[in-house]
């Protein structure tokens, strides 16, 4: 058996790489998958992905439930083995070199795994002991990465004394204790409220400023386009589209949308507004209309004098909702 | 060694909770055997065994012991260690860093058996002071109850493995532990059973360890213990190669 391979020494915080903030194509990916197949019975549930995150990017995954994401972090974390296709990563490959590859990781689950006996300290100095990190390195890597998660005055406190959102970061400056390249962040703000999120996307977003790169999955499409340089959507377990927010909403997407309520529509309504708008989705009792230019559509709402009207740039969820459907998903 | 950290996060868990731990070790058998050795033992007086007769509270005590053995490994590789698999998932956490299953997997089973022979050392403590240990080759037999508490985390951690829920448990220990604790050899000789069930009886694990245990306890050198020790040797491996492939399956299923 061969050992972990321990992390270079210097905490992270010292550790100020030359900040990149797009990604460029030419550099060489950090991680890359190809063409990855997965069943689970005769059930396909990946079927055929590729994708790859370079240095210094924030990559999400964003689908609905049963997309495939968490089977697709899963194979990526050497916990499944695709059938078909490759993992590769820090020179080596998934799963034949996991520890190599898990060695330059740091990963957040969807669901916390902190250990609830121990206290914030113990728990990321334990953690650091399944990297094979020295004593010492941990004594000072720990308060900063504590300080970094706006723990400190928390750091004796168990899982169970703290917030969801402490939990949360607590988990996050875990994950950073080998100094990974790559973090891996299945759904990091799920069920926190707005400002442990806010507090959440910050810190993200200064670890990408250092130069680290991230992939995540998220349901909250504010997140993706707030956090994500890139965005790889999945559905029924392929990639129906990918890009960086504003380009996925250009393409796809019409400038503005106009969602009107309020009263009972009636079919002679929307084929009457209809050709004020390159799109109309009706959706319970609420018209979308999607349209490039809206004053004609606005001025000819006015006629309905009892509805209300919401006018707002094009967003990420509009997309989503374009590719993905408006319906419920089984398991939803 | 990569399974040693995770043994270590678990002994580090343990030892918040030691001191309270070694109190129920001594307790519980100071109950048995002056239940057992002194309240049955007057009625039974001596047992008869190859190398002649022995006070049935040394009788009893040597089986106890190794019975103790038996039910720590087996509570701490199956309730415990289920826990921090399936409910508090602290295995998921750590497969996030450098360590596969098959360490964890392996630092569980030696961190049962250690729990197991911190156990059986606070009983052979106790024994001690009973003056019961006077004619025992002690590290001998110490180091027979390391093999068997190895042996029986193995074991359970097949069960462990194919568990849904704590549930499940029950059945590995009314179906299994309860009837081989009367079949191996505890309480009374394995030559009391009817004919047909001493066949089936002398392979079964606590048997095995009894076989080899309890004449070295008494002061005696054990019969055809290299059968018994190879036989326990080989439950061992093929309960951890058994239970490994289990886990493993669990874990790429979902």
């Amino acid at each position: 058996m061969s050992g972990p391979t321990p992390v270079s020494s210097g905490a992270f915080a010292h550790q100020q790489q030359p900040a990149v903030t797009a990604y460029s194509g030419e550099r060489e990916p950090l991680l890359q998958c190809e063409r990855l197949v997965k069943s689970f019975g005769s059930l396909q549930v990946i079927k055929g992905v590729s994708f790859e995150i370079f240095p210094g990017e924030c990559l999400g995954v964003i689908g609905p439930n049963g997309a495939g994401k968490t089977t697709t972090l899963k194979m990526l974390l050497g916990l499944l083995s695709p059938e078909e296709g490759h993992i590769r990563a820090f020179g080596g490959e998934m799963p034949r070199d996991a520890l190599l590859i898990k060695s330059h990781l740091g990963v957040v689950s969807q669901f916390d795994t902190l250990d609830p006996d121990f206290t914030c300290v113990e728990n990321l100095a334990v953690f650091g002991g399944y990297f094979g990190l020295p004593k010492a390195l941990l004594k000072t890597r720990i308060p900063e990465l504590l300080a970094f998660a706006a723990l400190t005055t928390k750091s004796q406190d168990k899982p169970a004394a703290l917030s969801g959102g402490m939990k949360r970061r607590l988990s996050l400056a875990r994950a950073l204790i080998n100094n990974p390249q790559l973090l891996v962040l299945d759904e990091p703000t799920t069920g926190l409220d707005p400002q442990a999120r806010h507090l959440m996307w910050e810190r993200l977003q200064q670890l990408v400023q250092s130069g680290k790169s991230i992939l995540l999955t998220t349901h909250f499409m504010d997140e993706a386009e707030r956090l994500c340089d890139r965005l790889v959507v999945l559905d029924q377990g392929q990639i129906i589209a990918q890009g960086s927010p504003q380009a996925l909403i250009a393409a796809h997407l019409e400038a503005h949308v106009v969602e009107a309520y309020g009263v009972e529509w009636q079919e002679a309504d929307l084929a009457a507004l209809q050709p004020h708008a390159e799109r109309v989705e009706k959706s319970g009792e609420t018209v979308f209309f999607y349209a490039h230019e809206v004053s004609g559509l606005l001025h000819a709402l006015q006629a309905y004098p009892r509805v209300r009207i919401l006018h707002r740039p094009a967003n990420l969820e509009d997309l989503f909702l374009k590719l993905t459907g408006r319906q419920m998903r089984e398991g939803s | 060694m990569r399974f040693w950290p995770v043994f270590m996060r678990n002994f580090l868990v343990w030892r918040k909770l030691a001191i309270p731990s070694l109190l129920g070790n001594i307790a519980e058998p100071l109950m048995w055997l002056a239940a057992f050795g002194y309240g049955l033992g007057s009625l039974v007086g001596e047992i008869q065994t190859p190398r002649g007769a022995v006070p049935y509270l040394n009788f009893v005590a040597s089986g106890y012991i190794c019975m103790s053995a038996m039910n720590a490994a087996s509570f701490e590789a199956l309730y415990s260690v289920f826990s921090r698999m399936s409910v508090q998932r602290t295995w998921d956490g750590i497969l996030n860093a450098p360590i596969l299953l098959e360490d964890i997997v392996m630092a569980e089973m030696l961190w049962a058996a250690f729990k197991a022979i911190f156990s059986v050392s606070a009983i052979f403590v106790v024994m001690a002071l009973m003056g019961l240990l006077g004619q025992a080759h002690v590290l001998l037999a110490w180091g027979v109850l390391v093999l068997a508490s190895v042996m029986f985390s193995a074991i359970a951690l097949i069960f462990n493995a194919l568990a849904k829920g704590y549930d499940f448990f029950t059945y590995y220990f009314t179906l299994f532990l309860t009837p081989m604790m009367f079949l191996s050899g505890v309480f009374f000789p394995r030559e009391q059973l009817p004919h047909w069930l001493q066949g089936v009886a002398a392979w079964l694990p606590l048997s095995l360890v009894i076989e080899v245990f309890r004449p070295l306890f008494l002061g005696q050198w054990p019969q055809a213990a290299s059968v018994a020790l190879l036989a326990i040797l080989a439950y061992t491996v093929m309960a951890y190669v058994l239970a490994l492939h289990l886990t493993q399956r669990r874990f790429k299923s979902a």
